[in-house]
């Protein structure tokens, strides 16, 4: 039988060699304190920067001294800020991300076969079952979020539910099963809240350096007391640091995303996939026709679309199908997933040999 | 202090992070066996899901297809076969046999054309496909952690922990019989 995979452990060989889940799980929950400490400080550094400029603005830190001591209450301003912010992120971060995606809790009774779906995943991949979610759209995606197997929830646009066979849905919700037990939600998740978090602290910084600028130009030009004078040269000094942050603070995030959606985390949640349903040509065929879709999903935003089964945002659904190699893409190329999935099925031997299902994949997406 | 006294102490030391170590392991293994206990009667739980569901499943085909009087009656002394059967051998033959006559009844379904239109077998029928994955994928998860669970006790250091006191290997699920290898999934 062509279609029977040889099950002593396919996952395993869709793996890199010597790589557990079980190393898998403690370097995503290594990776998500990380991710905690890391934006914990660059949240004290900014507020710092921020309480400085304001007390120069403001005229306060005439003298090096108040300069210092704003800059202390800055950071334990920040401090506060960050911890909540940080708890926030952790506790309330899939409930932000689930509303903002427009996604409602749905009940066993408004979709039987969904909901049963889910329950077997999560018995085969032995965690409580997890929430399920309907997103109200058209356009083809899923998604799962939580800071836990515990508290963990999926969600799938009802474009995408109405498209799939039983199999096909088992296929995509395996995946994202997967993502749960490896605990990639947790370190998706907070990279979304935290994502957002920082953009928008950082527009109110830049807003409040327009502001500034604006206002401090005027102010140099009427001559005023040499303390001001003073004044103004610490200020351009806090200016040209924050700006220096920002500066950091852009390439660094687009860098992080990209770390949370690395190819290789969503290569391993196929195989871990492929590990519970056994069964690969279901994913394969979920992710040929999310191949062939071409709506963007609107809820998604540059926070969240890391989170996604496939990129939905309009730029990446653009990309696909040519080879062109995007700093920006966040998933890898969904023939590239489907060749790999069709290695799980082959026997060991076959698979050193060239692969014609990638040319036919191709051409579809 | 003699250094009868130091050696006294460094001895005591490396008992005390030897024995704490030890603890460690036995936390480690014991946890396993659990899982795997757990991951065995979570088995149990959707049998008896399928039992419950046969009766009413039943009841509704009868509505329809009233003479397939051989199948239903197949059907519900499987059931009663499978749910007095005890002993993990003899218990996984009993289910595989009414794995396949439920088989055979939904195949039958088929044939009625208002049997497979109505609402209420649909939701049956979506049960019990999803009741039969379920105990395939409990069976799928036992194995699993059994397949932990004994990989510890036999690889070092567990193996010094294990023999000491006394964890025994498990057994894994395997369907007994070829039929049953076939996969059992009900198709429609």
């Amino acid at each position: 039988m062509s279609e029977a995979i040889h099950t002593e452990n396919p996952a395993i060989r869709g793996l890199p060699p010597n790589v557990t889940f079980h190393d898998l799980i403690r370097r995503n929950k290594r990776r998500s304190a990380l991710l905690m400490v890391g934006m914990g400080l660059l949240v004290i550094v900014v507020g710092m920067a921020a309480t400085a400029l304001l007390a120069v603005y403001t005229g306060v830190a005439g003298d090096s001294v108040n300069l210092v001591q704003s800059l202390l209450l800055g950071g334990v301003a920040a401090a506060i800020v960050a911890a909540i912010a940080g708890t926030w992120s952790f506790y309330g971060g899939s409930k932000a991300i689930l509303a903002l995606s427009g996604a409602k809790e749905i009940a066993k009774k408004d979709d039987p076969q969904l909901y049963n779906v889910v329950d077997e995943l999560a018995i085969a991949a032995g965690i409580p079952p997890p929430k399920v979610y309907l997103i109200d759209d058209t356009a083809l995606n899923a998604f799962a979020t939580g800071r836990d197997p515990q508290h963990a929830a999926v969600a799938i646009t009802k474009g995408l539910r109405a498209q799939l066979s039983r199999d096909e849905l088992a296929g995509v919700m395996a995946h994202e099963i997967s993502h749960i037990r490896f605990y990639d939600i947790r370190f998706a998740m907070l990279m979304a809240t935290m994502v957002g978090l920082i953009v928008f602290a950082s527009d109110a910084a830049l807003q409040m350096m327009r502001i500034h600028l604006w206002h401090g130009g005027g102010r140099r030009s009427s001559r005023r007391s040499s303390g001001d004078n003073k004044g103004a040269a610490v200020l351009m000094i806090v200016v040209f640091i924050l700006a220096l942050i920002l500066m950091i603070i852009a390439p660094t995030l687009a860098m992080m995303i990209r770390m949370a959606v690395s190819r290789e985390r969503e290569y391993l949640a196929d195989a871990g996939a492929v590990e519970l349903t056994r069964y690969p040509q279901g994913l394969i065929g979920a992710l040929e026709k999310l191949g062939a879709c071409r709506e963007p999903l609107e809820a998604a935003n540059r926070a969240t679309s890391h989170l996604y089964i496939v990129n939905p945002m309009k730029s990446a659904l653009k990309g696909q199908g040519h080879e062109l190699s995007s700093v920006f893409r966040t998933h890898p190329p969904l023939h590239d997933r489907i060749a790999r999935l069709h290695a799980l099925m082959a026997p060991p031997a076959a698979s050193n040999r060239p692969r014609p299902a990638t040319e036919a994949s191709r051409g579809r997406a | 202090m003699g250094a009868a006294a130091i050696a006294l102490l460094v001895f005591a030391g490396a008992f005390v992070v030897l024995f704490l170590w030890a603890i460690g392991v036995f936390n480690s293994i014991k946890r396993k066996e659990i899982a795997a206990e757990t991951a065995w009667s979570d088995i149990d739980v959707q049998l008896k899901r399928r039992y419950d569901l046969i009766p009413n499943l039943v009841n509704t085909v009868k509505g329809f297809a009233a003479h397939e009087k051989e199948t239903l009656d197949a059907v519900i002394s499987a059931r009663a076969k499978a749910v007095n059967t005890s002993g993990v051998a003899a218990k996984a033959q009993a289910e595989g046999e009414l794995s396949q006559v439920l088989g055979r009844l939904m195949m039958l379904s088929e044939a009625y054309p208002d049997l497979k239109a109505n609402q209420n077998f649909l939701a049956l029928q979506e049960e019990l496909t999803s009741t039969e994955n379920k105990i395939g994928f409990a069976r799928q998860h036992y194995n699993r952690t059994t397949q932990q669970y004994n990989e510890q006790i036999e690889t070092f250091p567990g193996v010094l922990v294990a023999g000491l006191l006394g964890f025994k290997e498990r057994e894994y699920f395997e369907l007994t019989t070829e039929a049953e290898r076939e996969a059992p999934k009900v198709q429609f």
